[in-house]
């Protein structure tokens, strides 16, 4: 098992080298209207009050509806916005045919989603409002992110040693 | 008008306006609403380790690093020059709960009396801050998504494993926010 797993860090270690010879096309300009989306979004998150650490807690006390509704209807929104682009063939607007790849099921859907709902009840954020509250002047959160991105780190390096 | 954008909006308009971001990301550029993987790319992007896990090229993935650049401009802004409310109007019975651990400001995204710079070099501040962030950035990944991956762009295109991953989460977080996080408070 361990030899095989050495075995296989060497094949990729040779193959490495090549990924990063290759040249990087302009990653900049292309992703600008991301950067727009996220700003709409980011003020979003601050008008919806769902970065706030008492929503999240307000939420998972069962004293308030105002988080289940947002969920709720997002959720709602963006199924019946799902149904209508595959209902026309939609395309994106590089004429490409918009295509979601489909989850595929292991156990760690269910040990990963119960550690990650302790880390956003201790936390008061998800991943999303992560980056929010460090925009309005909350910039202890930034330990917050760089644990997420040790956490993060943390799970690609046992992976092989995790139950899926 | 500027009055009404100054208001908090109700979950009625702000949720289904998250929900369009569904869509405008779908037509942007084929691209799957989902904040948590912008952790693995910036892992990639930083310290790939020779982990294979973070071998792949992010910069095809530098979309999302753009979007969540976007969340700090875009909170900033709003925070800023958006919201004359910085005083959340949360239950008063968690507002009672809250007192008792000598929380009692309410304008700021997190309350600053047990999360600041200080509280890091308490037990309670390390919890709070460090090992929440670590227990959201593992188990994100480990269970492949987090509220907009799942709850809202999973749910939304009927993925069963979204739902159970969905239900799974706020399992966590139900336990842990009414029995865990009082504890952690009261240390």
């Amino acid at each position: 098992m361990e030899a095989a797993d050495i075995i296989k860090e060497d094949v990729t270690n040779s193959t490495s080298p090549d990924m990063q010879k290759e040249v990087p096309e302009n990653i900049f300009f292309p992703n600008i209207k991301f950067l727009v989306a996220g700003i709409l979004f980011g003020i979003l998150l601050i008008k919806a009050e769902v970065l706030s650490w008492f929503r999240i807690q307000e939420m998972f006390r069962l004293q308030s509806f105002h988080m289940f509704g947002i969920i709720m209807s997002a959720i709602i929104t963006g199924m019946i916005s799902i149904f209508i682009i595959k209902r026309t063939n939609a395309k994106d607007i590089n004429k490409q045919p918009i295509v979601i790849k489909p989850k595929k099921f292991h156990k760690g859907y269910i040990f990963g989603g119960l550690i990650f709902g302790a880390g956003w009840a201790v936390t008061g954020a998800c991943p999303g409002p992560l980056f929010a509250q460090i925009g309005t002047g909350a910039i202890v959160v930034i330990v917050t992110l760089i644990s997420a991105l040790a956490g993060t780190w943390t799970y690609g390096f046992m992976r092989e040693k995790l139950p899926h | 008008m500027i009055e009404i954008i100054k208001q908090p909006w109700p979950w009625y308009v702000s949720g289904p306006l998250i929900g369009l971001m569904v869509p405008l990301l779908l037509i942007l550029g084929n691209r799957v609403f989902g904040m948590s993987s912008s952790l693995r790319h910036i892992c990639a992007a930083c310290f790939p380790a020779n982990i294979s896990f973070f071998k792949y090229d992010w910069r095809k993935e530098a979309w999302n690093l753009f979007f969540a650049g976007g969340i700090i401009i875009g909170s900033f802004i709003a925070w800023n020059w958006l919201a004359d409310y910085h005083q959340i109007n949360i239950n008063p019975k968690l507002m009672q709960q809250l007192n008792h651990y000598g929380i009692s400001d309410y304008s700021n995204t997190v309350p600053v009396e047990v999360i600041n710079w200080h509280s890091l070099f308490t037990l309670k501040g390390v919890i709070l801050i460090v090992v929440g962030g670590f227990l959201m950035g593992f188990g994100t990944r480990y269970g492949d998504g987090c509220t907009s991956g799942h709850a809202i762009s999973g749910l939304s295109n009927l993925q069963w494993p979204s739902i159970i991953a969905t239900v799974s989460f706020m399992t966590g977080g139900f336990i842990v926010g009414n029995f865990v996080v009082p504890l952690i408070l009261k240390l």
